[in-house]
């Protein structure tokens, strides 16, 4: 059984959260707008996660803004959540880090890369945001209630009636509204995206690995494919059986897929 | 006390059945429901209400903006005010308010109310509102940003209206290089400024700050809570050190009189019923979009889930304070008693509700004005002659 330690750090004058677990090369995972204390959640640690610290370094931060406590006062827009970590990655003096992202995450993930990709060794992109394909309608995440939220981001059945299952907390249902209203500062307007982010995508120069939900209902198939098709060399990997959630629906594959491609870019 | 006659516009005409197989009229009840000569009909017919409330005696006409509903039919608030301008003489016109911060450019609503204004010799009430959650889904404007684009564009305007131009204003959310609008409001130094709510203790932490002295509306809302909140701003005007006035604090709530408690009752039921169940009714998710509220107001307001989301029958409505309904005598009695244990000096009565046919909404209108309004005064001045 994996445990988790968390660390806090000052950065940027804000304290950081980090929960952190295993051995081997670093590998930062950046959450998505569910934030990162459902992996948490009761004190069991996220199948997915356990998975991949068996083999690596792994780093689980709590954005700004996500999670118990305020974002601190600079936080406006998905620029500064990108600024932040690579002082975050400056701060803890980490490097050739696989950096695996989802969803928000991968949105804070491609902010960062085309600034700088100095410290990373891979990107593994999952189900992320950040662009707008055209004539293809995004999942309106902000006008599901509970009960769409699972019909729509879960696919495998045990997942869903297990996250329905489990009633959140009155300190769970705070972090929930803190949530989707650090989710909405970022990403309500443009929703999701933003509209130059894809004039830069030709600078990031790592080995990239974009994983897809076979059924994402969030961001449908044609946003993984338009992402392959604007980071040169990138794989393209598809997840049959999983929605967005595809490391809660499946971890296995998951974890099998992700570990996979970092072993093959090892060296 | 004044009195104004304020409308929502409803589409009256919406087609239950279809209406039905949505969950709200908000938003996604899709327009091809909308027929274009049943919405010609109604503006001419609540145009005209509004202009015979003047008739009636009302201080004032008030209306207010809604977006992709049927609950109201007044996207623009500024085009019926700007007709109300020619077609009333004495009356207040009172917008109830305009949503400033959904606004990438409120200027344009500094120079339209400035016009309105000017239009009508000085009768403007300008209210200023954030718009409610469903308009942020609609706008794409980010719920996040939703208070301080409020009172960046509230200090736009005003600087506007007041500060002779040309000047640069430099917000976080707004700038301008040149600020220099011409006509200027015609009231001076600018147009009372009203502030509805359903209650906020920022709102009002903010409105009856002594820089600004907003008069606070509050709206739809349980008696209790209404009564607790413009408590609430007589005492935070306290602490600020000045006595609020009784003109500052309002009340804003469906009445509907007819000869009999019963008659009222048994008249006003469906129509109601509708407002509160078919019109106005909003899943939370559209009603309070994130950051939308504080967070501390959010779970407040989650405590209530169950409440806003249950169908409310005329009876519960009623008891709960958020509907007046019945005999002129019952509703005189009810009004002068709040009055009095609550102390608002500012009424607005919304006389047409949901689908409130225009025989019974003209009857209701006649009946307050004469049997409530008028007695309601006439008490008024002889409690303050006795003082």
């Amino acid at each position: 059984m994996v445990q988790f330690s968390a660390r806090r750090d000052v950065v940027a004058g804000f304290e950081i959260e980090t929960r952190t677990a295993g051995e081997g090369p670093n590998l930062l995972y950046l959450h998505g707008a569910g934030g990162a204390g459902s992996f948490f959640a009761g004190g069991d640690v996220a199948p997915f996660l356990a998975k991949l610290a068996a083999s690596h370094s792994v780093l689980v931060p709590e954005h700004p803004g996500f999670g118990p406590n305020d974002g601190p006062d600079w936080l406006d827009n998905i620029h500064d959540v990108a600024y932040f970590y690579l002082d975050y990655l400056a701060a803890l003096g980490l490097d050739g880090v696989h950096l695996v992202a989802s969803s928000l995450g991968g949105w804070i993930a491609l902010e960062l890369a085309v600034r700088d990709t100095s410290r990373l060794k891979t990107l593994t992109l999952c189900g992320t945001a950040g662009l707008k394909v055209k004539g293809v309608p995004m999942g309106d995440t902000f006008l599901w209630n509970r009960e769409e939220f699972a019909e729509n981001f879960m696919m495998n059945r045990q997942a869903r009636a297990k996250f329905l299952a489990a009633e959140p907390t009155p300190e769970q249902e705070v972090i929930g509204l803190r949530n989707r209203q650090t989710t909405a500062l970022l990403a309500w307007k443009p929703r999701f995206h933003n509209p130059h982010l894809t004039k830069w995508l030709h600078r990031i120069d790592v080995p990239t690995h974009i994983l897809w939900a076979e059924d994402d209902r969030v961001f449908p198939m044609p946003y993984g494919e338009a992402l392959a098709g604007h980071i040169e060399g990138s794989t393209l990997s598809v997840l049959p059986g999983t929605g967005h959630l595809m490391q809660t629906d499946d971890p296995q594959a998951f974890c099998d897929a992700v570990t996979k491609f970092i072993g093959d870019n090892a060296s | 006390m004044k009195f104004t006659c304020f409308h929502l516009m409803p589409y009256a005409a919406m087609d239950m059945t279809e209406r039905d197989k949505y969950p709200t009229a908000w938003m996604k009840f899709p327009n091809s429901n909308y027929n274009r000569e049943d919405g010609r009909a109604l503006y001419e017919r609540y145009i005209g209400e509004l202009v015979r409330a003047e008739e009636l005696g009302f201080d004032g006409v008030g209306v207010n903006e809604h977006h992709q509903t049927t609950y109201g039919m007044m996207p623009s608030p500024i085009v019926i005010a700007s007709i109300l301008a020619r077609e009333t003489k004495n009356c207040r016109i009172a917008i109830l308010g305009s949503a400033i911060p959904l606004r990438d450019h409120p200027l344009t609503l500094a120079e339209e109310h400035a016009m309105i204004d000017t239009i009508s010799g000085g009768r403007l009430i300008s209210g200023f509102v954030r718009g409610i959650g469903a308009e942020y889904h609609v706008f794409g404007s980010n719920p996040a940003n939703s208070h301080e684009r409020f009172h960046e564009a509230h200090d736009l305007i005003v600087q506007a209206w007041t500060r002779d131009g040309p000047f640069a204003f430099e917000g976080k959310h707004y700038h301008f290089q040149y600020v220099n609008p011409w006509p200027r409001p015609y009231q001076q130094p600018h147009p009372p400024i009203w502030i509805p709510s359903q209650g906020s203790k920022e709102t009002i932490e903010w409105a009856a700050h002594p820089d600004r002295k907003y008069t606070y509306l509050h709206t739809f809302s349980p008696l209790p809570a209404t009564k607790r909140f413009i408590e609430l701003y007589r005492e935070t005007a306290a602490g600020y050190g000045y006595t609020a006035e009784d003109d500052k604090l309002g009340w804003a709530v469906p009445i509907y009189v007819a000869e009999t408690d019963e008659i009222a009752r048994a008249e006003a039921k469906e129509h109601i019923e509708v407002f509160r169940n078919k019109f106005l009714k909003l899943p939370m998710e559209m009603l309070l979009p994130p950051g939308y509220l504080s967070l501390a107001s959010m779970q407040r307001v989650m405590g209530a889930k169950a409440h806003l989301e249950a169908e409310a029958k005329i009876e519960i409505l009623i008891d709960a304070g958020m509907f007046l309904c019945g005999s002129p005598e019952t509703v005189r009695q009810q009004l002068s008693e709040y009055r009095k244990e609550i102390g608002f000096g500012q009424l607005l009565t919304l006389l047409q509700f949901g689908t409130l046919p225009a025989d019974l909404t003209a009857r209701n209108m006649d009946l307050f004005a004469a049997e409530v309004m008028a007695p309601l005064r006439a008490e008024i001045a002889t409690a303050d002659a006795a003082q």
